[in-house]
């Protein structure tokens, strides 16, 4: 039978040849991740469920990065109760403070998934690794503390939608505003219990970076899971980062999709999301001059090093609006340090931002960036719902790391093609 | 399984940054979480609510981020069932796997309506009107864990 790319997946994890949309399958897993705020949960049914080993103390990863480097003394103690379980049961890929990133950014880069992998995360955005061509979805913490003692996840198959890329994307833009358009076309369930697929001829003008960013944000769209066929600049990627060796799936080409979208990357064009839904999106021809008192660039969405660098073209020599706290936060210390070395550090601090360890902080309304009542900003991240941020009467508008540094510099919303 | 409770009425995509904003995620703890329960949407939630009962959403209910602190603030604050147009997936799994009863129904409900709830066979009674909706039940293992209090409670009786 003819299958989709997680399709592919699912049926090599169940050990079957094929398995159909709505089928419910038990499938292994490669690897199950976890955080400072989801893992206590996870923990507490695994102990309380007889605890004992967990199925492979390899394949799972525990991060310490939303509320960290301990924003109070509660989240202390929850990273706490992580920490000693993860010395306990010989956690390999347990991510303290200093070596910890924003996980989305820090598990591709630590080469912790591949190509054909499967993948669970108590985190709703774990749906990002769909880039690598692999199957990764979000889960809940009883979901994660099943995988730790197994293995082993349960999983409805997921019908499919088709996004067709074509052309090539014009200057400041990137995959933030392809990822916002399809959200504003298709709204914030329009991709509900299913997989969004990626292809065709633009898929090779986007850097993994891009791709990334886009898969990330699939669950903003209701999205089991998003993903890319894997292709030489996957497998370029793969490489440099990991050990293991990739499986590549490809799609059927008589796979069938529940709906097929045409998307020409050259018209897609800056995109912003107003408050307080992902799928309120405008473009500038449709945005009034909108003041703002914050800029957030980074988060598990657009916290990589190409992120940062764009921002950096932009702020080169000049000053960041003062009345806009500007906070850059590189999201794995890997990333920091070479924005460190290219100089993107100077640039940003010399033209008046703060420049944070990583952390998942502010773009949960946890710490280092909470708005106050009736204050705005642009972010970088992946929600802009009520009190995200902080204050439930504050505003999130999510957008390219392009258009926040532009906006930072002007002190109101802008298009980052006028500076 | 058969409840009969108040509604408490809320509209489409009911996130969950605002049934237990972020701020309030440096605890696991179900009274905790609970004294926070929707407190970004309805401040009055928690004053409100009493045991038994029954949101009813619009669609998209819980979509967002993947915490299953959201179904466990629901259940602690005494709410015995969520029903909606459609849930958000990852919400979905989280209400079963932590014993928080949900129906997928789209029907005439308002605030302050009183219903009866019948999971095995599938059956909403609004006594304001009496008229009778069906939806599909869940199939029984499913039924199980939620009347267990969740996964792991309900894995001795499945086993």
């Amino acid at each position: 039978m003819n299958m989709t790319m997680t399709q592919k997946i699912l049926a090599a994890h169940a050990q079957r040849d094929s398995v159909l949309p709505g089928e419910l399958i038990l499938a292994k897993i490669d690897l199950a991740l976890a955080n400072d705020i989801t893992a206590p949960v996870a923990i507490n049914e695994f102990r309380k469920a007889g605890g004992g080993c967990v199925f492979d103390c390899q394949k799972i990863a525990l991060v310490m990065d939303h509320f960290t480097p301990n924003k109070d003394i509660k989240a202390a103690e929850q990273t706490k109760l992580v920490r000693d379980f993860a010395h306990e049961k010989g956690i390999e890929h347990f991510y303290d403070v200093g070596a910890m990133g924003i996980e989305h950014a820090l598990l591709p880069e630590k080469g912790l998934v591949v190509a054909g992998d499967l993948v669970i995360g108590a985190d709703s955005h774990t749906c990002t690794y769909g880039a690598l061509g692999a199957f990764s979805t979000g889960v809940g913490s009883t979901d994660m503390a099943f995988g730790m003692a197994t293995g082993k996840a349960w999983f409805k198959t997921p019908s499919a939608i088709k996004f067709n890329l074509r052309g090539k994307l014009p200057k400041w833009v990137s995959g933030k505003d392809v990822i916002l358009h399809i959200i504003g076309l298709i709204g914030v369930d329009g991709a509900l219990y299913q997989s969004m697929e990626f292809g065709g001829d633009g898929v090779a003008s986007l850097t993994i970076d891009d791709r990334l960013c886009i898969c990330n944000m699939a669950i903003e769209a209701g999205g089991k899971n998003g993903i890319f066929p894997v292709d030489q600049v996957t497998l370029k990627y793969i490489a440099a980062h990991s050990t293991r060796e990739p499986v590549i799936h490809a799609a059927d080409s008589g796979a069938e999709y529940e709906r097929v979208f045409d998307i020409d990357l050259a018209a897609i064009r800056s995109t912003v999301a107003f408050p307080h839904l992902p799928s309120n999106t405008k473009t500038f021809d449709q945005i009034p001059s909108i003041p703002i008192d914050q800029v957030v660039i980074g988060s598990c969405t657009n916290g990589r090093l190409s992120d940062l660098a764009v921002a950096a073209e932009l702020l080169k020599g000049r000053k960041v609006n003062p009345r806009v706290r500007t906070i850059i936060i590189p999201a794995t210390q890997k990333i920091y340090l070479d924005a460190v070395h290219q100089g993107l550090v100077d640039i940003f601090i010399n033209a008046g931002c703060a420049v944070s360890t990583p952390t998942c902080g502010p773009c949960l309304g946890g710490h280092m960036g909470i708005l106050a009542k009736g204050e705005r900003a642009v972010a970088t991240t992946n929600r802009n719902f009520v009190g995200r941020m902080g204050h439930p009467e504050s505003e999130v508008y999510l957008a390219s790391p392009a258009v926040a540094a532009a906006s930072a510099l002007t002190g109101v919303i802008t298009d980052p093609a006028t500076i | 399984m058969k409840i009969t409770g108040k509604v408490i009425r809320y509209g489409d995509n009911v996130d969950t940054d605002v049934i237990i904003p972020a701020r309030h995620l440096n605890t696991s703890d179900p009274k905790e979480l609970a004294a926070h329960c929707m407190e970004d949407l309805d401040p009055d939630f928690v004053k409100k609510v009493q045991p038994g009962d029954i949101i009813v959403a619009g669609k998209n209910f819980g979509c967002g981020s993947s915490r299953e602190h959201a179904p466990i603030a629901i259940k602690a604050s005494g709410i015995a069932c969520v029903v909606a147009k459609s849930f958000a997936r990852i919400f979905y799994r989280n209400a079963i796997n932590t014993g928080l009863a949900i129906v997928e129904y789209d029907g005439d409900i308002r605030d302050g309506d009183q219903l009866d709830i019948d999971f095995a066979h599938g059956v909403i009674r609004n006594h304001r009107d009496n008229t009778q909706g069906r939806f599909t039940p869940f199939p029984e293992f499913l039924q199980k864990i939620i009347t267990a209090g969740g996964l792991f409670k309900a894995k001795e009786t499945m086993q």
